[in-house]
């Protein structure tokens, strides 16, 4: 490993940058060719990994959690669950939660890291895309299996009806729908968009002809003229400037959820933004989780480079470093409230019977990743980001659980006290969730380039075009 | 439209983005105006040659946005306040600071959509058949390495010699003929 300073060691490691002694994004050697068969060669191949089809049928057969689960709940309601008075919000909220924060990221990469030129991200954004997409069904799961009816979760959306019934759009339940089926519209079409050119790659290099047949429908006759790109880069632009105030907009409208309540603990203005934080914080942590199997083994060490690893636990030691202040300003403001109720629930979210909740949550989510990842020898290392990207989803869970339940299980009236136990069929349907993310996970990184080629050709040294040209100041302009 | 016959145009292969948007600007500046290039991958230079660097995405997007806001803030209105009006703890009925989340949501919703399908739209896609994929060197190459530039025979400056003398005077791997 090539950590050690150039002052000490003449850099031999060819995956350093000698100018920057940072590493590469993509390792050098590359050129259009090698990385189209390199990406297009996993999609395109007849020989599938044995361990492919070993993973898919664990998530399939994991992700029939869900669909049993959920069976049970159709049948006896929500009784299965824990959930009872006081503590009306349990599992399902906290997954909700949890999930869609998830996604987040794949949205932070594809849309704000674009708009801040990064390059970087064109190796991981497509991934990171369908992550996205994969947590928000999973998320999208647990509010309509909450609802108690969920055959009637439809009246939740405006529309003319012969009992003349209409949402309430001062709740924020209603905002949630808006605010959630946006952000799933909007990501799905950002990143079929995205893959269009490569589908078009897909289409003129598949030689079995189901394969020719379906890329082609995908791609849409996309045949790279240039009047084209110019307006699909321009569309780009925009979804990515559209997601950048959406996805800071979701988590924002899911915190409000909280915030709208009058309960302590829950009525804070803080929210928003440091449920943004985390949400980030615990995305980044599973683009990790996902980028470093897929790195090893489908050997794009390459194009997944530790530059991206290095890049993405940076992005987590500041948003981490957020999710902390966070933390420190709810403890400061029950004090600093003066309300009894507001230093109650956090007396009782630290020591009370759930306090064991609370420690996990701070030593997974700050006490072992803001102590370790100042290192740049752990920030490369992989396997210590592997199993720390797990700690850290670990402790967002475990964030949501604290909140979700510390403030109802005893709120304001003593008499009305109780506590949250969650039952098998929670965890069931939880461990289910987790289940069908990989299944459908496994499917993408088969059948969907899962890195953009176009994206990544226009990383290599190959692109620049010598100067001399026209240039844009010297012609007359023309609009069509 | 009835079937075209015929040559649609002649189509250069070059190595290099700089080949390309070399003889694309040269192209031009001899007075060709139907052509067209196509790359792997965006090449800026080549939409300058070519005068192409304003689109109408932009456009499509805010008209879209506009709509989305107009749509969402209207139907929250008319819905809470005469349609089905509920009173919440004697808050106003026209609460109109709760209106703005899914009216921003809708915004972005339907300026995305927009941007998206007007982009599309504006590109004739989806397009099932087009004659360059008739060319045998374009599948190779159009998708992974190579640059083209397609001279079209609907340009009054077309001949078939001339043309390819043209562009044969260029660094190109191959000049071929594309048939409708």
């Amino acid at each position: 490993m090539a950590t050690k300073g150039p002052m000490q060691d003449p850099i031999v490691d060819p995956m350093i940058d000698p100018r920057t002694g940072e590493y590469a994004v993509i390792a050098p050697g590359h050129n259009f060719k090698s990385v189209t068969q390199k990406i297009a060669g996993i999609v395109l191949t007849s020989n599938t990994p044995l361990g492919w089809f070993f993973g898919l049928m664990v998530g399939g057969g994991v992700a029939l959690g869900v669909v049993i689960g959920c069976t049970w709940l159709f049948l006896k309601g929500v009784g299965i669950w824990g959930v009872t008075i006081p503590g009306a919000w349990g599992f399902a909220i906290i997954n909700f939660v949890w999930w869609i924060g998830i996604g987040h990221a794949g949205t932070l990469i594809s849309a704000i890291l674009l708009l801040f030129k990064q390059t970087w991200r064109n190796s991981i954004n497509r991934f990171a895309e369908a992550m996205t997409i994969f947590a928000v069904c999973c998320a999208g799961i647990f509010p309509l299996i909450h609802v108690g009816r969920p055959w009637l979760a439809y009246w939740l959306f405006p529309y003319p009806n012969t009992m003349n019934v209409w949402p309430q759009f001062r709740s924020p339940l209603a905002w949630d729908v808006f605010a959630v089926s946006t952000y799933a519209t909007i990501s799905v079409v950002f990143w079929y968009i995205g893959m269009i050119p490569d589908f078009g790659t897909l289409r003129d290099r598949a030689t079995m002809p189901f394969a020719k047949y379906m890329y082609g429908m995908l791609s849409m006759g996309w045949r790279g003229s240039t009047r084209h790109w110019i307006r699909y880069e321009s569309a780009s632009l925009l979804l990515a400037g559209l997601a950048t105030p959406l996805v800071l907009s979701v988590h924002t409208v899911i915190s409000f959820d909280f915030a709208v309540a009058a309960l302590a603990g829950w009525h804070t203005t803080i929210f928003p933004p440091y449920f943004v934080a985390g949400a980030i914080y615990s995305g980044f942590a599973m683009v990790i989780t996902l980028a470093i199997p897929i790195r090893k083994f489908y050997h794009l060490e390459d194009l997944i480079t530790l530059r991206h690893l290095d890049n993405m636990a940076k992005v987590m030691l500041g948003t981490g470093g957020i999710v902390a202040y966070g933390y420190g300003m709810e403890v400061f403001m029950s004090w600093y409230s003066a309300s009894h109720w507001e230093f109650f629930m956090m007396w009782n979210r630290m020591f009370g019977p759930m306090g064991w909740a609370y420690w996990i949550l701070i030593g997974t989510n700050i006490a072992i990743p803001l102590t370790t990842l100042w290192s740049r020898k752990l920030r490369v290392n992989v396997t210590y980001l592997f199993i720390l990207s797990f700690i850290v989803n670990t402790g967002m869970w475990f964030e949501r659980f604290v909140i979700v339940v510390t403030s109802l299980y005893r709120e304001y009236l003593p008499s009305s006290w109780g506590t949250y136990r969650a039952t098998k069929w929670d965890y069931i349907i939880y461990v289910g969730t987790l289940g069908m993310f990989s299944f459908l996970f496994f499917l993408f990184v088969r059948f969907l380039p899962m890195i953009p080629m176009s994206e990544i050709r226009m990383m290599l040294p190959q692109t620049k075009v010598t100067p001399g040209g026209p240039t844009a100041e010297t012609i007359s302009e023309e609009s069509v | 439209m009835p079937p075209r016959e015929g040559i649609y145009g002649l189509l250069a292969e070059f190595n290099t983005p700089a080949e390309l948007v070399q003889a694309t600007d040269e192209a031009y500046a001899a007075g060709y105006r139907r052509m067209e290039c196509y790359t792997p991958y965006p090449v800026e230079e080549a939409a300058i040659a070519l005068r192409f660097h304003k689109t109408r995405v932009p456009l499509v997007c805010l008209t879209g946005g506009i709509m989305g806001l107009i749509t969402a803030f209207g139907m929250e209105t008319w819905i809470n306040v005469w349609a089905y009006p509920l009173n919440i703890g004697g808050r106003p009925l026209f609460s109109w600071p709760a209106f703005i989340i899914p009216a921003y949501e809708w915004t972005i919703l339907f300026s995305g959509l927009s941007a998206a399908f007007g982009m599309l739209a504006l590109c004739g896609l989806p397009q099932l058949y087009h004659p360059v994929f008739n060319a045998p060197n374009f599948r190779n190459g159009a998708s992974t390495d190579k640059f083209f530039l397609c001279l079209e025979a609907a340009d009054p400056m077309f001949s078939p010699g001339g043309t390819r003398a043209f562009l044969e005077q260029f660094p190109a791997v191959s000049v071929v003929e594309v048939d409708h």
